[in-house]
């Protein structure tokens, strides 16, 4: 099984090129493809999850700081969206990536907590959060419209065309939003800003004495995670046409940190496939009704036991990519002296 | 007054507890000094104190006319000193390479937003991290195993990719706490070659050390503690014949009636 995994990563690694071109390709191929309306909203929550994982799994996975709170960003990202252009009639894609902006506000401000908790009694905190942003959005009627929530989303037009369901202008905006997301995250991943983020994970005292600010880069992921997740919010809210305070309770966090353990802690590849398990699962097992519910437990606490690292979570067999430019300056160094630190 | 590493009369204490009580040394650039002492007489704590995990509770501390009093960690590696652990502290789930780019850290010469959008500069400053971190590992022999994760790797290797990670910060002091702990004597005489090669490319070294094979042999001055107070300091031939050190490591001598 783990020979299969490992053979496979390595594959999608030589020829990731290829595959990025042939994810792009399908993208474009979306609206001409005969797709029925359950599937594609299928895909679309898929891709929306897969999303919703990444934001999560930068905090998660990569600064090792669990939100039970995400929900609350989700939900903000959602209102943000929807109020701005059904109170003040702001263009779908402005109002896009003010939900993003302004999430990611609030993920700075709900990030100084972090600055002095940690482990289970930061995850708390978060919880508090979810609850307070869902107490806002339930209470503060005049703005948010309480328990009836916001209806006639008006529908995002791109260049003149109206984007919905049936013509895949959706699954098009969330292929691309899961794309950029995951480009971004591993682009994070390989700098000083990602090794800061895994380094602070992994021994908090030793990244501090590396001259790592923790505080900040901690900050920093809050502020990340929250964009991505208001990014996916405001898209949401979009997709549905209508939203409710209920849309965004605790549940959901929960549904979304699933998505992060299942498919692999730190991971960008998991956050896909834990999406997809997570959003297939309860189609695919229907017939069992309620049951649903109980194998899907017993499932979450059979990974626990057999695989804590989630699916896809192992650690990568591939060689580290060293650069082109890299390899001449060696060639340089090595040349010209040679020896400890140059 | 000496300019390099100069403390006064430091003292630490833990509520009752002095773990460190009024110890003055000082460190020349380009020396080897060694810090020695029986258990819990309070090196580590010094070390501690010296990179700024503890606020000390008396005295002065100044590394080249910086005072390390008022500064944090992430300013007193900035100004450069810098440290290995005990107990070693690698990040275990990266892997090796990755270890010593954390320690260029605070050398990287991108943004934010340059690293996400792969800008010219973030390619150009990452190759020259990159090249440098591989040329640190190459001179420790490690040049094979960049890409290994840390928590895969034999005791021995994980302290010297921690020695790795220090000087790649570009750090002119080098705290090494325990630098043979673990290691087998044909290792630790690598080790020993290896400190004496870090003092010749100019390094100046302050070590905790139990192994007196390693101590004596590359050592200029040993300072010795014992229930945190400096008890004797001196070259290493000074320390090893002197009474003092001899009773806090041995006890007292008693003479025993035939």
């Amino acid at each position: 099984m783990n020979r299969i995994l490992k053979t496979t990563e390595s594959l999608c690694y030589k020829y990731r090129y290829i595959l990025l071109a042939a994810f792009i390709g399908l993208i474009v191929a979306v609206p001409f493809l005969p797709i029925s309306r359950v599937i594609m909203r299928l895909l679309i929550m898929i891709a929306l999850y897969s999303m919703l994982g990444m934001g999560l799994n930068v905090l998660t996975g990569y600064v090792g700081l669990v939100s039970l709170g995400h929900a609350g960003f989700y939900g903000i990202g959602a209102y943000v969206c929807a109020l701005l252009q059904v109170r003040l009639g702001v263009d779908f894609w402005i109002a896009l990536l003010v939900s993003g902006l302004f999430t990611a506000l609030i993920g700075f401000l709900s990030g100084l907590p972090s600055l002095r908790l940690s482990g289970s009694y930061l995850s708390i905190v978060t919880l508090g959060f979810c609850e307070i942003v869902q107490m806002i959005l339930k209470q503060w009627e005049s703005v948010t419209n309480g328990n009836y929530g916001i209806r006639n989303i008006p529908k995002p037009v791109f260049f003149g065309m109206e984007l919905n369901l049936q013509n895949g202008g959706f699954l098009v905006v969330a292929l691309v939003l899961a794309l950029l997301t995951g480009l971004g995250c591993l682009a994070l991943k390989k700098s000083n800003t990602g090794r800061a983020f895994l380094a602070i994970r992994d021994d908090e005292l030793a990244a501090g004495m590396m001259g790592i600010k923790t505080s900040r880069y901690k900050i920093l992921a809050f502020v990340i995670s929250a964009f991505i997740t208001g990014l996916a919010g405001g898209f949401y809210s979009e997709l549905n046409g209508y939203i409710e305070p209920t849309n965004f309770v605790f549940n959901i966090s929960i549904l979304i940190l699933s998505v992060v353990i299942v498919g692999g802690l730190g991971t960008v590849r998991g956050m896909i496939f834990g999406a997809v398990v997570l959003q297939l699962f309860p189609e695919v097992f229907r017939f069992l009704n309620e049951w649903r519910f109980v194998v899907y437990g017993l499932l979450l606490v059979l990974m626990m036991r057999f695989r804590p690292q989630g699916v896809l979570g192992w650690q990568s067999t591939q060689p580290y990519h060293i650069s082109k430019r890299t390899k001449e300056l060696l060639k340089e160094t090595v040349t010209t002296k040679g020896g400890i630190g140059g | 007054m000496n300019d390099f590493l100069e403390v006064k009369s430091i003292s630490m204490h833990f509520g009752g507890l002095a773990a460190v009580e009024n110890v003055s040394f000082h460190v020349n650039r380009g020396e080897i000094v060694s810090l020695i002492g029986p258990n819990g007489a309070g090196k580590t704590t010094v070390f501690n104190m010296l990179t700024g995990v503890y606020k000390i509770t008396a005295g002065e501390m100044y590394f080249e006319g910086h005072d390390l009093r008022e500064m944090i960690p992430q300013n007193i590696v900035k100004i450069g000193i810098s440290r290995t652990f005990q107990n070693v502290r690698l990040f275990s789930k990266m892997r090796v390479i990755e270890n010593v780019l954390v320690g260029t850290h605070i050398h990287t010469k991108y943004s934010f937003f340059e690293s996400l959008f792969r800008v010219g500069r973030f390619k150009k400053e990452e190759a020259k991290l990159e090249a440098k971190a591989i040329g640190i590992l190459n001179s420790i022999g490690m040049g094979d195993i960049v890409d290994s994760f840390a928590n895969s790797l034999p005791y021995g290797e994980q302290r010297k990719v921690e020695i790795a990670r220090a000087i790649a910060t570009d750090a002119k002091l080098i705290l090494l706490d325990e630098p043979a702990a673990g290691m087998n004597p044909a290792e630790s005489a690598e080790l020993l070659r290896f400190i004496r090669e870090l003092c010749d490319k100019g390094y100046t070294i302050l070590m905790i050390e139990h192994d007196m094979n390693v101590v004596m042999n590359v050592s200029d001055r040993i300072y010795v503690l014992d229930h945190g107070r400096l008890i004797a300091d001196g070259r290493p031939e000074e320390i090893a014949n002197n009474p003092k050190v001899i009773e806090a490591y041995l006890g007292e001598q008693k003479h025993v009636e035939d």
